[in-house]
């Protein structure tokens, strides 16, 4: 399925780098700069009209954000979307405008790995609360958490 | 029959001596008032327990009250993630005297497979006392009636004379915590 849309997303972008990886799950690589026109050509033009997932992952050398679309009025899918954020300054832009579904998901990525999405109407933690320090699912994160303070004085 | 035989008669039928203590305690042990609230998987265990197959109705404690105020015995069930342990303090400071808890699970004594994690207590006795605790992930109905059967044999042994809720001395309200920047903070407890 990867495969088709790959084609013709490079015949419709021949100016971007757009790369095909062949995976027990193909995917397809976007550059972040070039994710939205991508994203809203998949949506408007080859009718992948539901974002199942928004995912992020902690690379060694990177961050990756994993979006699933699926086609609901097609019945088609799945097409798999790859993007890399730098350690330093992880930033993709926002799918909300296209999906609004990816509202929550992208605050949850925002939240446990911290990757910011450029854009996004409301970009603030969901699980956590408010003036948590860290985003809890990035490798550098201490396994075991923070320990509760004030537990030694009751106890 | 003269009337002396029959007065005592009557007395050996009707008068029963015993112990404050004994008829208090039999009496509060008798209808334990549960909190209905749940936060994780055991609740459905204690639905289930409440329910027809287990009955809680044989130990008077069926009337599970949706609100702290008429609530004898805080169960707490399940899981108690850092953003909730502030609201589950909170309702165990505004149950009435005396009040009990019933940590039910792996989770709610210890933190359970989530210990030491960013986002779990590590067992709700760090900010409530426990008296009982009921093992199992999650226990089965029969160890939570077992557990009901001991915090009964616990409050039949209580006496009036020393029991802490009617004395104006003992401070019996536990701190809420709040969330900090780093997990949880007790106000006015420094900050290590």
């Amino acid at each position: 399925m990867s495969r088709e849309v790959y084609e013709r997303l490079v015949e419709e972008f021949p100016e971007t780098s757009l790369e095909y990886l062949e995976e027990k799950d193909p995917a397809i690589s976007v550059k972040a700069d070039d994710l939205f026109e991508v994203a809203r050509h998949l949506k408007e033009k080859q009718g992948y009209d539901y974002l199942s997932a928004v995912t992020g992952v902690d690379y060694p050398d990177r961050f990756e954000v994993v979006y699933h679309l699926y086609s609901m009025r097609e019945k088609k899918g799945v097409v798999v979307l790859k993007v890399h954020a730098s350690k330093e300054d992880p930033e993709v832009p926002s799918l909300v405008p296209l999906w609004p579904g990816a509202n929550f998901q992208e605050r949850e990525v925002y939240d446990l790995i911290g990757i910011r999405f450029a854009g996004h109407p409301d970009l603030k933690r969901v699980l956590l609360w408010e003036g948590y320090e860290g985003h809890p699912l990035r490798k550098d994160f201490p396994t075991e958490g923070y320990q509760t303070i004030g537990q030694e004085e009751l106890s | 029959m003269t009337e002396e035989e029959y007065i005592d008669q009557q007395i050996k039928r009707n008068v029963v001596i015993t112990t404050i203590d004994k008829i208090y305690n039999w009496g509060r042990r008798s209808s334990v008032w549960p909190m209905s609230f749940g936060l994780a998987c055991c609740a459905f265990e204690m639905i289930c327990a409440a329910a027809a197959r287990f009955d809680l109705a044989r130990f008077g404690m069926e009337m599970m009250r949706p609100t702290p105020r008429q609530a004898d015995l805080m169960i707490v069930a399940g899981t108690v993630t850092k953003k909730m342990a502030p609201q589950v303090v909170r309702l165990y400071d505004q149950m009435p005297e005396p009040k009990y808890v019933l940590a039910m699970g792996a989770c709610a004594i210890s933190g359970g497979p989530f210990k030491d994690t960013y986002n779990v207590v590590n067992g709700i006795d760090t900010y409530l006392p426990v008296d009982v605790y009921v093992p199992g992930c999650p226990p089965r109905p029969e160890a939570l009636l077992e557990g009901f059967i001991k915090l009964h044999q616990m409050i039949e042994g209580q006496t009036i004379l020393t029991s802490p809720w009617y004395r104006k001395e003992v401070e019996r309200e536990m701190p809420v915590p709040v969330l900090g920047p780093q997990g949880l903070v007790i106000p006015g407890e420094g900050d290590e």
